[in-house]
């Protein structure tokens, strides 16, 4: 019920310590490093928070990174267009 | 014409498979550790169905890019703009993959409609190529400056709130959400570009080897 209303409202007056682990858990468990080496609850809250934040920034520069790839090979396949329209048609 | 493509086929779906089979070989494990906390969305990202929906989703949004830039030459000078854009095709597919379920995916989508419709009065598609790369750069403008000034939870553990609120900004749409919302959102948005990486990778090792390769006769 709290957990209902607090999704509505912008500010949660109350979360609960077990919710909080909990979600911080499935974090954990998700990221690279901390999640899978080691599965003790030494890992704090705040470190789990430090590396997703990380794990974030390092993705969207990696999307970036890709993006900038791909529009280059977009824009040299461009100039041969059967490969590109062999391209198309196995690709979908 | 037909030979050609049935020569091909055999090495791309080849590595489209493998790429597939790879992804979801190495995700046995995870998923299956952690199924029993957030078995839905971990299954949700890195099932098979869910990466062909957004590789057949990111290759028709890619080829919308390309003829965009096509069209209007002169429109996209930069790599760094070409780049942007192709960045954003992504990030829309991405968002469309997720169905509406997340705050991140409405975000994002919310975003381009309201920036298009704020730079150009008219909403009409022939101006779309200019305002998707004014777009591109208020959009990251206004994310870097934004400052949120928020003392709304007062929290036990003040580190940990300051933290979550460093996460929330990263996370489109998610600046004034709660904790748990911020946490949540966090999770299936990182799944989520997890799997736009993945699928990128593979986009970027095909067209790759297609244009290494020289063209068969």
């Amino acid at each position: 019920m709290s957990n209902r209303r607090s999704r509505q409202s912008s500010s949660a007056p109350r979360i609960s310590d077990d919710q909080m682990i909990d979600l911080v858990t499935k974090l954990r468990q998700i990221l690279p490093e901390i999640g899978q080496r080691r599965r003790s609850d030494k890992v704090s809250a705040s470190k789990v928070l430090q590396e997703t934040c990380n794990y974030i920034r390092n993705l969207n520069r990696e999307v970036d990174n890709l993006s900038e790839r791909l529009s280059q090979l977009l824009e040299s396949v461009d100039e041969d267009s059967p490969e590109a329209a062999v391209i198309r048609s196995l690709l979908m | 014409m037909a030979s050609l493509i049935s020569d091909i086929e055999p090495p791309t779906t080849d590595l489209v498979r493998r790429k597939k089979r790879s992804s979801v070989s190495s995700a046995a494990s995870p998923s299956t550790s952690a199924a029993s906390v957030s078995g839905e969305s971990h299954a949700r990202w890195r099932s098979e169905k869910q990466q062909r929906i957004y590789s057949a989703k990111l290759i028709q949004a890619l080829q919308q890019v390309r003829l965009n830039s096509s069209a209007a030459t002169s429109s996209s000078p930069t790599a760094q703009k070409r780049g942007k854009a192709v960045r954003e095709a992504a990030d829309r597919a991405l968002a469309v993959s997720a169905r509406g379920r997340t705050l991140w995916s409405r975000a994002i989508l919310a975003n381009r409609i309201k920036l298009k419709f704020r730079k150009q009065k008219r909403p009409k598609t022939p101006t779309k190529i200019p305002s998707m790369t004014t777009v591109v750069n208020s959009s990251n403008r206004s994310r870097t400056r934004r400052v949120s000034v928020l003392r709304l939870n007062k929290k036990n553990i003040p580190d940990v709130n300051r933290k979550v609120r460093v996460l929330g900004r990263l996370v489109p749409g998610c600046g004034k959400q709660s904790v748990p919302v911020i946490l949540e959102e966090a999770t299936d948005y990182i799944q989520a570009l997890e799997m736009q990486v993945r699928a990128m990778n593979s986009l970027v090792q095909l067209l790759s080897s297609y244009g290494s390769a020289p063209p068969p006769i």
